[in-house]
């Protein structure tokens, strides 16, 4: 990968969290630094072994291949290799390689000066992973609960998860999530039309600059949040999407385990009534 | 307007309050049913199952009656059902009967004290209906009741009507005419388990023998053969599911594998027993306790007239297995399997 010529004045020396000097290099366009190496060690280890895992399973079938958790009765213990312990293995891989990725994103924005804003989107994403792998398992008091790595194995998983609770569109925190979830797209399609519309405003016409972007939306629904504010709003909206999805497989067990429906008779509950609800 | 947003923070906050408040807490319990990794894992809360514990305990046993003696038929005047029974092992079930069922009012809920002999009272022809109804679950419904079988206190629990039963309501009058039907969808009640499902479902699928509940499609297409199942339909079996899974306290991978619901090779075969029960249900509701509207006094009936029916919770009362599988029929073993001659 060619660089541009101009790269190399931002290729500079510092901004590491650890290691010092030592691993502060580039290998081609890519910064490498302590946790780049070992990004690299748990993220070879962990594919190694997903690889593994795979041939002594049943099938090399793509879709079909399953690397499952272990079975309740294990607890929070370790399990043998071929009965979870891949599992576990692998699910420490993944942890250090998505930590690495991480502060591997904090050095480079260091370098540059920047602020940490990357690496906290990304933190965020890491958090879900580690909701479903670590913390759910943890007070569910079973590695067993966490979810299997393959391709269909992990949706049927999903399916019976969800299923577990009896209705899981009833899940409140599930609700907001899938609410984020369509809002980050919403406001993602029309930043993407609103830049669109004003760098291409036809052939042989000026571009059009911000202050026509403002009176667009000033002019559609009275009010525009701005172009830097756009960002800080999609960024609050992903992360929360994801944040709040964390939060409703969190609550489905240990702090739920009834079916949703049922946790909404608070609502039928409330003393405001006058008759009809009879709960029982 | 500014203003008024914020006089409605103190309302959100008692919300919240109120709706925090519901949530468990772990430490919670889970039992594997399915290959590791699946998510085919029942949850409880450890909590709830213990007060569950202390209401499902098996009445007392005091053990089967010595045999011998003469015939209850020979003795008494009047014993249509339980004739077969010897006049001690008729006395003993009498008894417990008693101790099952009316516990506080004793013989006189169903028998005149001066003439026990006597008909007239509705409750002494209703509980004979009930004991041939018990008799036809022991001897016929092995599939479901296994070995374990079910007497009087599987349902009573020494209350005079099962605290767990279902009639047809009248939640949600509808305007008539033009306007529009909800198909008694969108309205929180027991029946549905508080979801928007339809509340009638263990009417439509629970009152007589051999309605097919199953409404699975068997086609990724959209299909509108002679066959057609309604969307409609299958809404009426979900709420039947929810149903049965808060009369079990359990939850879909109870029986299921979700990735195929309809899949007998990759069901639990709790499934298998469930189906039984379902077969059950339906035969005792037609054949048993339908048809006892016409023997019932007006305030044992549902608002729109029908007698009060089983449903799953009216035996399971929120466990898996009515008193935990406790052995319901060794103590009277003639009077709750064999029919009388």
């Amino acid at each position: 990968m060619a660089m541009l010529d101009f790269e190399k004045k931002y290729r500079v020396r510092g901004g590491t969290l650890l290691g010092g000097d030592l691993f502060d290099f580039w290998v081609g366009p890519f910064y490498v630094g302590f946790f780049g190496v070992v990004g690299a060690f748990f993220t070879i280890l962990g594919t190694v072994l997903i690889i593994y895992g795979a041939a002594i399973g049943p099938t090399w079938n793509l879709w079909q291949i399953n690397i499952a958790p272990p079975d309740l009765s294990y607890g929070l213990a370790l399990a043998p290799m071929a009965e979870g312990g891949l599992w576990q293995i692998i699910t420490i891989c993944a942890i250090g390689s998505f930590g690495c990725w991480a502060l591997r994103e904090v050095e480079i924005s260091r370098k540059l000066g920047m602020g940490l804003h990357v690496p906290f989107a990304f933190s965020v994403a890491i958090f879900a992973y580690v909701s479903l792998v670590v913390i759910r398992p943890v007070l569910m008091g079973a590695w067993g609960h966490g979810f299997p790595y393959g391709i269909m194995s992990h949706l049927d998983w999903v399916s019976n998860v969800g299923y577990q609770y009896l209705h899981f569109h009833y899940n409140p925190a599930h609700m907001i999530a899938v609410s984020f979830f369509f809002t980050t797209s919403l406001a993602l399609a029309l930043h993407g039309a609103l830049v669109l519309s004003a760098t291409n405003p036809g052939k042989g016409k000026a571009v059009k600059t911000a202050e026509h972007e403002n009176a667009f939306f000033r002019d559609a629904i009275g009010y525009s949040i701005g172009p830097l504010g756009i960002h800080r709003l999609g960024l609050f909206l992903a992360l929360a999407a994801v944040f709040f999805s964390a939060v409703c497989i969190v609550i489905s067990g240990p702090f739920w385990t009834a079916g949703w429906p049922e946790w909404w008779t608070w609502w039928l509950d409330l003393p405001v009534w006058g008759k009809g609800y009879e709960l029982g | 307007m500014r203003y008024g947003l914020i006089a409605l923070i103190p309302f959100g906050i008692v919300l919240a309050i109120f709706a925090i408040l519901k949530f468990e807490h772990p430490p919670i319990d889970s039992t594997q049913l399915g290959f590791r990794g699946t998510g085919i894992v029942q949850v409880d809360n450890p909590r709830t199952e213990a007060a569950l514990a202390k209401l499902n305990q098996p009445p007392e046993s005091y053990g089967p009656t010595e045999p011998g003696g003469p015939l209850a038929s020979e003795v008494y005047e009047n014993v249509r059902v339980l004739g077969h029974l010897t006049e001690d092992e008729f006395l003993s079930y009498m008894a417990s009967i008693t101790e099952w069922v009316s516990p506080e009012q004793g013989c006189g809920y169903c028998h005149n004290e001066e003439n026990l002999a006597e008909e007239g009272l509705y409750t002494k022809t209703v509980s004979r209906r009930m004991m041939q109804m018990t008799q036809t679950i022991n001897a016929d419904w092995g599939a479901h009741v296994g070995g374990a079988g079910v007497n009087c206190y599987t349902c009573h629990r020494g209350q005079n009507v099962p605290a767990y039963y279902f009639v047809e309501d009248d939640l949600q009058p509808e305007a008539g005419g033009f306007s529009a039907s909800r198909n008694n969808q969108n309205f929180a009640a027991d029946e549905n388990v508080y979801s928007s499902l339809p509340y009638d479902a263990l009417d439509k699928q629970l009152t007589q023998d051999d309605v097919l509940i199953r409404v699975q499609s068997d086609n990724a297409l959209p299909y509108f053969g002679e066959d057609l199942v309604p969307i409609q339909d299958a809404e009426t079996t979900y709420s039947l599911m929810m149903s049965m899974s808060q009369g079990l306290g359990v939850n879909c991978t109870y029986c299921h594998n979700t990735r195929a619901f309809s899949n007998w090779e990759q069901s639990h075969p709790a499934r298998l027993v469930a189906w039984h029960g379902i077969e059950m249900a339906q035969h005792l509701n037609a054949e048993y306790l339908a048809p006892l509207a016409s023997e019932l006094p007006e305030h044992r009936l549902g608002p729109k007239g029908d007698a009060p029916k089983a449903k799953c919770a009216t035996c399971h009362q929120g466990i898996p297995k009515p008193m935990y599988g406790a052995d319901m029929v060794s103590d009277h073993p003639k009077a709750l399997t064999q029919r009388a001659e």
